[in-house]
Order: C-alpha cells, then structure tokens, then sequence
C-alpha cells in the first residue's frame, strides 16, 4: 500500500505556471494563505508583501478562475514588509516590516484597515505569526529577541514576553501546529524552542538545535511542520534541508517536554541558499532556494530499515527567472515568491 | 595626516596608464570597469589604485549568469570592508540583469573576521535592510559617484 502511494505520488505530480501576478514593484518576500477561504464556495484568498512597502490581497474569481489584486494596504508601513500571517479565523492580517513595527489588519467591508500598531522591536521585524487558537502572536527581528504578545478583545495586543538567547538577528518565529510552543531560526545557525511555564506565564528556552545536534552550519531561513505536528523541517544557507522529530505520544501525554532530534539531511538538492520550505497536509515538502529552483520531497517507506528517508519527488530548474523567497502551498496550488511577482503553480 | 581614519596612510599603487586603460576597457565587460572604479569610502583613490580589487578578482561566468567578486580589504582590521563590499554589490545589482546571481568575498586570509564579512555580504536580508538605511545607502552612492575628481 505504502509503495503504492509513492508511485501514485511520482505519477501525479507536475508543475505548471497557472497565472503570473504582477503589481509589487519591488522583490516579494513573503506569501500567506487565507485559512478560511478556498473552500465551501468561498473563493480563495492570498496575501502578498514586498520591498514596495506594501501589502497586496489576491482573490481568484470563482467564475474564471483567474486571479485578482483585490486591496493594496500601503501607506502604514515605511519600509520593506517582510512577512505576513492570517489569524486562524481569517479575520486579521499581521504584517512585520523593517519599520520595526507589526500592524494589524482587519477586513472590513471592501477594505482593510490598519486597527493596531505593535511596536517594542528596536528595528527590522522579520517574521510575524499567530498561534493555532489565535490567541498568540510571535515576532522576531534584528534585534535577536523573539517577542510574544497577547491578543486582548476590542484589537488591543500586550507583550507578555521578551525573549532573549539568539546571538544575532532571528529570521523566522513559527508555532507548533496544535500546542503552544514556539519556534524561532537564526542567523545564528541554531532553531530555539520556547515553552511557558505552568505557573509563573514565564517563556523560556527549553532546546537548542545547533551544530552539535547535527544542525545546520549556516543562517537557516525557514522551518515548517507536518500536519500532526511531530515533524519540522528547516531551511538554510549552508544548502541543506534538515527533518527533525519529536516522540509524539510523550508530547500529546503534556508528560514533560518532548524534545526533537535530527532526523536526516537532504543536501545536494540546492546549489544556493534555501529560503523558503513549506510542508503540506498532504506530506508533500516543497523548497525554494536562490538557485531560482523548487524541489518537493516526500518520505520515502521504501527505506524503513535505516529509520525514515526522503525522496525527491519533483524539481523544477528555472522555476523563476531569479531567487525564490517563499513557497507556500494551499490544496493542489503552490505559491511562490520573488521579485517583483508572484506566480501560482497548480499540481 | 589627521584622524579617525582606519587607515591613515594606505599604500597607493599608480592607476593604469591611459593607454593601457582604453585597451583594457575594450577587453572587459562594463561591469567589471565599474567595479574597479569604485571610489574607497575613506580615502579619494579607486578601489583599484589601492588594490583592493582588481580585473582578475572579478569572475563573470555568463554561460552561468554567475560574477564571484573577491576583494581585499587594505588592512586586516578594516570596518570599512562591509561598507566597501556593498558599493560592490549595489554597483553590480545597478548594472547587471537582474537573474545574475553575485557571491562577494574577502581575499582569504585578508580579514580578522573573514567569516563574518563574508556571510553579512551574501544574506540578502541584511543587505536589503541596508540599502533602506539613508546614512548608508548615501555613502554608497557617493562611492559609486562617476566623478570622484582624479579622472
């Protein structure tokens, strides 16, 4: 059955450019799905963000298909944005931008409006994201700290944490998928994981993937989970992508912390620096890299004996004409980022 | 001589002759005659009369779209290398298409923290969020001024 998947895999998938997007005047670094659109009639729904300063909403026409700006949020942000999240409920949009500011966007009517401004970093914010229930945000930045704030009724957000512990500028935060931990990467070459305590509402560090955990030796840029959430895979300018696991049942039993250990290196697949790797619902890892290129891997079951493996699945050379800044994938659509545009692919 | 400067007193090596300049400016491409005319941001010479870079440390592989630029900074302490490997950098971006890739180094060897120089040239996050920085982004325009005076 298993080897049965993997061949229905390799059979299925194909990459084709649907439609190429163009409106940002300026290199796009990031990309976000709207999780409540694209399904029960609900035509789907993207964000983009740029160099330009500012935030582009996209929506595809139900009727043609095609795809749409349907907002631009300009005038808030100063400088370059770098990152955008969707609330889990789809109702608000965080943006971070190198202003040193997080901006809070609700959709009301036909537009957005910017109803909060979350301030504190000391300057460029690099990545912004909300916890599964919504009632978490976390941002990092140049400055090295990884800020967790509150989300309050009436739009009002309050930092409940600052934490410090990377020795440079900390380019992604992401949470876990079902509990609240966070994961922050870094220039520093390590992944951080920050826990609560149980009583004291205190953040602190409880793991440090680095070198010496046979982790990445250059910036990681990206991490992701898989569905379940006992998976993660990272990104990074040494060339490589790195899966990690974590004892599932411990983490599910809240028996202490589970901690995660390497899993295996994919390396070879990149010549330049991987930016950008998102795991899908349905297993599929797809990366993006400067090499202009995207792979997507799968686990292969094929090789149990020597623990799990994975495969290339699919590699599409000159996916883009120059770097890749993010991939993110809705069902059967992978989005992908890079200068000045964006382009849809469908699988 | 006065100063703060971080090298007060660089060796400066003479400038081609004219002669030998056209011919060589037949013989490279554009690019790379911009790169060596990069003036140094402390002083009122080219990176070339003070062999910080030179024709042959610049790499342009078109079959590839590929230029690896390696240059050496005049002396091992120098905190002027960031500053001078993002004129480089920002010189070549301005003039190149634009799915060039460009990897910046120090000559091995030349600089107390090669490594780091090395990594903050090449992560292109850092060198956006630089180039949003007008203090910065004025000093590399004043480099990458045509008419630095000894023309």
């Amino acid at each position: 059955m298993e080897n049965h998947t993997t061949e229905l895999y390799e059979g299925r998938f194909e990459l084709k450019e649907i439609q190429r997007l163009e409106g940002h005047t300026d290199r796009v670094w990031s990309l976000a799905w709207n999780p409540a659109t694209g399904t029960a009639g609900i035509p789907p729904v993207f964000a983009s963000c740029s160099g330009d300063k500012t935030v582009r909403i996209w929506q595809q026409s139900l009727s043609t298909g095609s795809w749409d700006c349907k907002a631009v949020l300009e005038e808030t942000h100063t400088r370059t944005v770098r990152s955008c999240a969707w609330s889990p409920t789809g109702k608000l949009l965080a943006t971070a931008s190198f202003d040193a500011t997080t901006a809070i966007w609700e959709h009301i009517g036909n537009d957005f409006e910017c109803v909060s401004t979350l301030e504190g970093h000391e300057n460029e914010v690099k990545s912004v994201v909300w916890n599964a229930s919504g009632s978490l945000l976390a941002t990092c930045g140049r400055d090295k700290s990884v800020w967790i704030w509150e989300v309050l009724p009436g739009n009002e957000f309050e930092c409940v944490s600052v934490l410090q512990g990377h020795t440079q500028d900390v380019k992604m935060v992401q949470w876990h998928p079902t509990m609240d931990l966070l994961f922050s990467c870094s220039y520093d070459n390590t992944i951080k994981i920050w826990a609560e305590d149980g009583d004291s509402d205190d953040w602190h560090c409880v793991q440090t993937l680095g070198e010496s955990n046979n982790g990445h030796s250059s910036t990681i840029w990206a991490l992701s989970f898989n569905a379940v959430g006992d998976k993660m895979v990272t990104c990074s300018d040494d060339l490589t992508i790195k899966i990690w696991d974590t004892d599932s049942m411990r983490m599910q039993s809240g028996d202490g912390y589970a901690p995660w250990k390497h899993l295996c290196t994919l390396s070879g697949y990149h010549d330049r620096t991987i930016f950008s790797v998102h795991w899908s619902r349905e297993g599929i890892i797809a990366s993006g890299a400067a090499d202009d290129a995207i792979r997507f891997f799968v686990e292969d079951k094929d090789g149990l004996v020597d623990g799990p493996t994975y495969k290339l699945l699919l590699k599409k050379e000159k996916a883009h004409d120059m770097d890749i800044n993010s991939v993110q994938w809705s069902t059967g659509i992978v989005l992908v980022s890079i200068n000045a545009f964006e382009r849809l692919a469908r699988v | 001589m006065v100063s703060g400067l971080i090298n007060a007193n660089p060796v400066v090596y003479e400038k081609k002759e004219r002669r030998v300049q056209d011919y060589a400016r037949q013989c490279l491409s554009n690019e790379k005659w911009d790169c060596i005319d990069i003036k140094d941001p402390e002083h009122p010479y080219s990176l070339e009369e003070l062999k910080v870079i030179t024709e042959d440390a610049i790499e342009v592989d078109d079959n590839h779209s590929h230029v690896r630029v390696t240059f050496t900074p005049t002396v091992e302490h120098c905190s002027m290398a960031t500053v001078i490997g993002l004129c480089l950098r920002v010189k070549l971006m301005r003039s190149l298409p634009s799915h060039y890739k460009v990897d910046i180094r120090v000559a091995p060897g030349t600089h107390a923290t090669e490594a780091a120089v090395n990594k903050q040239l090449n992560d292109k996050e850092r060198v956006a969020a630089a180039l949003e920085n007008p203090n910065l982004l004025d000093m590399v325009d004043e480099c990458l001024a045509p008419s630095y005076g000894n023309e």
